[in-house]
């Protein structure tokens, strides 16, 4: 189905026509929105702010996933594992070398994105189920590195606690305070991984996705891109670490695990895999079901008193099991398909088609 | 419009995939700015051919010379800044795509901008997207397929599907166009159009055209030379006077008791 353009609107260059915003009121809209998350601290709870803000970072790692899954097709349950290494890279640069917060986010994000090369090199020869096998390394080399490597440096199992970071003189100390950092960052990212989508990058990663030979035959570097795609997937997963760990003010080797790899993999599925809206929509969603079934505990824990030490624990990968099911049933293609199906109904009706 | 310039020279190539020989020995000379049709019956190697000039398959023995510089060991992916690009018998389009994005996508070795060039958008790429945006879009005139230019290909039916193929070929502006099997599974009317397109491309652009196709009828009026595989052997090349009367491609055709 072509795109629809709302009534009485009009294509009059290609520029136009390629534009996200294309209004006036859009602008403002858009503007409102921003406006209205950056003054969340003043009018919402602690809690509020604080689940916003991890919301944030959870969005950012799964824009590097759908980079990596969702444009390029390579399955990845890895994420967590390169956020593990942003974190650590970060906070040791902030600790130990006393770096400012600001130039140690994207140091740790390039560092992260070069451990995600590494394990990127498999994709060369192997493809589909086999290489998520190879991203599955990725999660028990990394944490076994930080835990046994450098024990004088990396501190073994027990992590590191990581500084506040402090950026002119303010110090970045709470969630009313760090949900700029977050936001700040997060709106880079996305208007990163826009941009990426709709151009050259973007088309050469569908076009590797949708039909790697044929890509092929049209002159992309099936290696090189694919690399790409794990170098950029990797960084968004380490400037997700790093500001968790800051966030945090704690690292370890369990901070970012296998469940949380899967838990982003799930966000995007849930969103839509290949589109922007649906790693945010995604993770916002998801983020809030684990929510529900941490404030649903008591109820449960009323109704099965037996059970009731592990309740949390228990509720959330159910919680996310089934609406990952129900999504895989329902709407295998995400919510953001969803939404373009309800916005070419708005814009058709009263006709169906 | 014919000319004795060999464009593309296929030097006695060899395939086989374990016990099976697909091609032995099989050569083609290609003169700029003919249509070559390659024809056979099913598994004579015509599709292997193809998929050995475009990088996709390598051939065991036997060099591809293409404008006097030697293809056979180029690595796929640089097969088409040569100039080189082929559509599929089965259509092998980035499903998720729009036609737009698609052709877009064929213009990647034209386009320039890297990943830091993407990931900032404003300047550059921007500017790239528009100008290969200019060229697709005559593209996707020329192909009468401006109704679909933002509907996703997945959705499209096969004659179309076929078209988008064609225009995906075209945006990456070839030298030597490979067609395989371009009119399969097409009614007369969507054939004829096809066919129009083909003989639009070679004499708007002097496009050299190598094309495998079954329809006996629509190759004997649209091939300048016809080239005949049988069993991974060329056994007959020709004009199509001369093909039609040639006693070994009746023979392989219709077989030995005709």
């Amino acid at each position: 189905m072509a795109i629809q353009r709302p009534a009485g609107e009009f294509d009059f260059s290609y520029a136009y026509d390629m534009a996200t915003i294309r209004r006036r009121w859009q602008w403002v809209m858009l503007l409102l929105f921003l406006a209205g998350l950056y003054t969340l601290p003043l009018y919402a709870s602690r809690s509020v702010v604080s689940l916003v803000n991890r919301i944030g970072i959870s969005i950012i790692a799964v824009q590097g996933l759908n980079l990596l899954t969702g444009y390029t097709g390579q399955i990845s349950i890895g994420q967590a594992a390169f956020m593990t290494a942003g974190g650590y890279i970060s906070a040791l640069l902030v600790n130990n070398l006393g770096w400012p917060f600001p130039a140690a986010l994207p140091v740790a994000a390039l560092g992260a994105g070069l451990v995600g090369l590494i394990f990127g090199l498999p994709s060369l020869r192997v493809k589909g189920f086999y290489l998520t096998m190879a991203t599955l390394a990725a999660q028990f080399i990394i944490p076994w590195f930080t835990r046994q490597a450098f024990p004088e440096v990396l501190n073994g199992a027990q992590g590191l606690n990581v500084n506040v970071p402090v950026i002119f003189g303010i110090e970045f100390n709470e969630p009313g305070k760090y949900i700029y950092l977050t936001l700040t960052t997060l709106i880079i990212t996305t208007v990163i991984a826009h941009n990426i989508s709709r151009s050259r990058l973007g088309r050469a990663f569908v076009a590797i996705r949708d039909n790697d030979l044929a890509a092929e035959l049209l002159g992309v570097n099936l290696f090189k891109y694919k690399l790409q795609a794990f170098f950029l997937a990797a960084v968004y997963a380490g400037v997700a670490g790093s500001l968790m760990a800051h966030h945090l003010r704690h690292i370890n080797s369990e901070t970012f695990n296998l469940v949380d790899s899967v838990l982003l993999l799930g966000m995007l599925v849930v969103g839509g895999l290949g589109t922007n809206l649906g790693a945010i929509v995604g993770a916002i969603v998801v983020e809030f079901i684990i929510e529900g079934a941490t404030l649903s505990a008591p109820f449960f824990v009323e109704l099965f008193p037996a059970t009731a030490a592990g309740m949390i624990q228990a509720l959330r990968p159910l919680f996310f099991g089934v609406t990952l099911m129900l999504f895989l049933i329902f709407e295998p293609r995400g919510l953001a398909h969803r939404w373009q199906l309800f916005k070419a109904a708005w814009r058709l009706r009263p006709f169906s088609h | 419009m014919k000319n004795d310039i060999v464009h593309l020279d296929v030097q006695d190539i060899s395939l086989s995939f374990g016990g099976t020989q697909a091609l032995l020995n099989v050569g083609l000379d290609v003169y700029q700015g003919e249509i070559l049709a390659i024809i056979g019956p099913n598994g004579a190697g015509k599709t292997s051919t193809l998929n050995c000039i475009s990088g996709f398959y390598r051939a065991d023995r036997g060099d591809i010379f293409f404008e006097g510089q030697d293809i056979t060991r180029t690595p796929t992916h640089k097969i088409a800044e040569f100039g080189i690009a082929r559509t599929f018998q089965n259509i092998a389009l980035y499903t998720g795509l729009s036609t737009l994005d698609n052709l877009m996508a064929a213009r990647h070795v034209h386009m320039k901008s890297g990943m830091l060039g993407c990931m900032l958008y404003w300047g550059f790429a921007h500017r790239e997207n528009i100008e290969h945006r200019h060229v697709v879009e005559e593209i996707i005139d020329f192909l009468e397929i401006e109704h679909i230019r933002k509907a996703v290909v997945g959705a499209l039916p096969h004659g179309l599907r076929k078209r988008v193929e064609l225009g995906r070929a075209l945006a990456l502006e070839p030298k030597l166009l490979l067609l395989d099997e371009p009119m399969t599974g097409m009614n007369l009317e969507e054939k004829e159009d096809m066919a129009r397109f083909i003989l639009d491309i070679h004499e708007l652009q002097n496009t050299t055209i190598v094309l495998i196709e079954h329809d006996m009828g629509l190759v004997m009026d649209i091939a300048d030379r016809i080239s005949v595989l049988d069993f991974g052997r060329k056994i007959a090349e020709g004009t199509p006077e001369e093909i039609r009367d040639n006693p070994a491609v009746i023979q392989a055709y219709l077989g030995q008791e005709y």
